[in-house]
């Protein structure tokens, strides 16, 4: 069965509340961008999850490819330098 | 079987009764497509506004309860009238028929009600005004819902828009009965309840042609014909849409639910 | 809801890797490293065929239950009693979609869009839970189903949320935390009519039960002796509990529920049992849940006709979107 007459695929971001971040919740088909929206409305809050929502069609996104994953992520995993964490400081001072 | 409540004849109860069941009705209707809808996100779209629309009729007719005198209940008022005291202008009670038309009298019907919760937000019921101030949001969002999909199936395919010629005639048989006025608007008027209903004509007409505009469709030609839904004298469609409403109120007297 | 069809379909090519080159079996052995250290598995990973087909078939027959879960109880929203339990059940419903289309979406990252997934169900290549072969003939079957059904569904989801393969687990915690709603509306819906109603009502509400209980008890499938695809299912996280220990569980918890809305279940031999600490039943008629599953059940041509129409007198408006989107498209790109 040819698909190409189905409607494209659209991936939903939504902010709970203000202040957090977007998140990605899930995806779902509309024909243009409004529909999207209104759809991701219909579909991803109707338990006042919402307060803000993007969404994006999916072909549209560039992910990294998951074989690349320890080029990509394993070096940051000598560079505790980066988390604050890894200085001990005197107790005094030590809620900076 | 439990005999219908009786529902007093004072007016401004009715202005009351017309716009609650212009909600419940419509909210039944579009509750059918629930599981039927053209793709599973419509359907979900469309159940949101039944559930809105079932909700505002809740208010609606608690408040209606409470000013009738008659200490009725929402479901009393919902199930248990006869059809002549239902008082939904005759559009909103006719089958759901295809999504064109679906659409098109939710445009009809949205913009109108935007309209009036608009105006509503000023009454001199308090409580009505409240329930204007909630609906308003909701309404917008269904105006905005059906005006996108109205330019979509208007200028679609050939097909959609065919249809949407279709369910536009037959829509537009039954819009004079939304603006004409009687007592009820008058005592309504006059006590501050809430506006008359040919007040909300002309921006209805203006913010309707804008969109049937964009949907290349034209604005068909008035009609002669006048429904009377909201006096009481309804289709034949509204025995069945009430057969079935009420059945299991009227099957089980003094059940609890 | 329901993972119970998974269950009936006998093993395609079993878990025999064809593996032709080295490297496959390496990947394969990373693959099954990850599975049996826990890790999740996403769409884009490397998985060996036959899990992707595992997969795919069972999230999306659990994504058409949804969806045709939803005409039997969506038989009662014009119907429903008093307007609460209308915006409930209608509610109700509309979550149901909800959850086929998760999974719809989940079952798509494997690489098979939702309408070729639609196709095959509406051709009845797919199957889905037998359980909504059931009809719905009096309001107390929708409490029923809340009570009954929707319980067992969430009994059997519940283990599928930390599943290997991550968009279905993601879509079974979204599914899990709508559920519970689902089951409660319709143990308060039986409660009001048993405590408060009239005789008419009681009599319908076990009515009601009588007829959805056996069905109910099959919903988590054959026997574990008679069930294919089990170990390889446990092993890949899609099944993590039996068959016949969720029923047990399922068949205990009822129990005591049914005490308090105070109804019987049609088996004379449910009795307890000290010495296990359960609820003993009486033997399932599994012919009848194979003649329900082969498409002999009372509501099959109607259900699967249902969507059918649904979905042929949608296409002019699926159509008129996209055509619409194109114009718009062309005249941006103009
Ligand atoms: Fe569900
Ligand atoms: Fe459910």
């Amino acid at each position: 069965m040819s698909t190409e007459n189905e409607w494209p695929l659209w991936e939903v971001f939504v902010r709970t509340k203000a202040g957090l971040d977007h998140k990605h919740c899930g995806s779902l088909h509309a024909a243009d961008p409004k529909m999207a929206l209104q759809m991701a409305r219909d579909v991803y809050t109707r338990r006042q999850e919402g307060s803000s929502v993007w969404v994006v069609r999916s072909d549209q996104i560039v992910a990294s490819d998951p074989s690349d994953k320890d080029m990509l992520f394993d070096p940051a995993e000598d560079k505790v330098y980066r988390h604050p964490t890894f200085y001990k400081l005197p107790d005094s001072v030590d809620h900076m | 079987m439990i005999s219908s409540i009786k529902i007093p004849a004072a007016p401004e109860l009715s202005y009351l009764l017309r716009l609650a069941d212009t909600c419940l009705i419509s909210g039944q209707r579009l509750g059918e497509w629930c599981g039927h809808g053209p793709i599973l996100e419509e359907d979900i779209a469309l159940s949101n506004m039944a559930l809105d629309l079932i909700g505002q009729s809740r208010a609606l007719l608690t408040l209606a309860g409470q000013r009738s005198g008659e200490s009725f209940d929402e479901d009393q008022l919902a199930f248990l009238r006869d059809e002549i005291d239902y008082r939904n202008p005759t559009l909103a009670e006719l089958p759901r028929g295809d999504f064109a038309f679906t659409i098109l009298r939710n445009l009809v019907l949205s913009t109108w009600l935007k309209l009036m919760w608009e105006r509503l937000r000023d009454s001199s019921d308090a409580e009505l005004a409240a329930i204007a101030g909630k609906a308003l949001k909701e309404a917008r969002y269904h105006q905005q819902h059906a005006a996108d999909w109205a330019v979509r199936l208007g200028d679609g395919t050939d097909e959609s828009h065919r249809r949407c010629e279709a369910a536009l005639a037959q829509v537009w048989l039954y819009i004079p009965e939304l603006f004409e006025d009687d007592a009820v608007d008058a005592a309504a008027t006059a006590a501050g309840l809430g506006p008359a209903w040919s007040q909300l004509q002309e921006p209805w007409l203006a913010e309707i042609g804008e969109v049937l505009g964009e949907a290349k469709l034209a604005v068909p030609p008035a009609p002669t014909f006048r429904s009377s839904g909201k006096r009481g004298l309804h289709s034949e469609h509204m025995g069945y849409l009430l057969a079935e409403m009420q059945y299991l109120q009227r099957a089980y007297p003094g059940g609890a639910w | 809801m329901y993972t119970q069809a998974m269950d009936t379909l006998r093993e395609e090519g079993g878990d025999k890797p064809a593996l032709r080159t080295a490297e496959e079996a390496q990947l394969q052995q990373r693959f099954d490293n990850r599975i049996d250290a826990g890790e999740f598995i996403e769409a884009k990973d490397w998985m060996p065929e036959n899990y992707r087909k595992t997969l795919l078939r069972q999230i999306s027959q659990h994504a058409h239950s949804e969806i045709v879960g939803m005409l039997p109880e969506g038989n009662w929203i014009t119907r429903a009693p008093t307007l609460k339990r209308k915006a409930i059940l209608l509610a109700k419903v509309q979550d149901e979609g909800g959850h086929g289309l998760y999974l719809y979406a989940a079952a798509e990252t494997l690489g098979t869009s939702r309408d070729q997934m639609l196709d095959a169900l509406h051709s009845g290549k797919a199957k889905y839970s037998s359980i909504f072969n059931y009809p719905t003939l009096t309001w107390a079957d929708v409490g029923a189903i809340g009570w009954l059904v929707d319980g067992a569904a969430i009994m059997n989801q519940v283990p599928i949320c930390r599943c290997s393969f991550a968009p279905y687990a993601r879509a079974m915690v979204r599914i899990c935390r709508e559920e519970s709603f689902h089951q409660r509306q319709g143990y308060d819906s039986l409660l009001v009519m048993m405590k408060e109603g009239t005789e008419a009502q009681r009599a319908m509400v076990q009515e009601a039960v009588n007829r959805w209980w056996w069905p109910c008890l099959m919903m988590f499938g054959p026997p574990d002796d008679q069930s294919p695809n089990s170990v390889q299912g446990m092993r890949w996280g899609i099944k993590r509990v039996s068959n016949d220990t969720l029923r047990q569980k399922f068949v205990d918890a009822a129990m005591q529920q049914a005490e308090v809305l105070g109804v019987t279940f049609p088996d004379p031999d449910l009795r307890w049992n000290e010495a296990t600490g359960h609820w003993d039943y009486g033997a399932i008629d599994w012919s009848e849940f194979w003649r329900v599953v082969g498409g002999e059940g009372p509501c099959n041509r109607e259900r699967l006709a249902a969507r059918v129409r649904a979905w042929e007198e949608g296409e002019w408006v699926r159509e008129a979107a996209l055509a619409h989107a194109r114009k718009f498209d062309l005249k941006e790109a103009a």
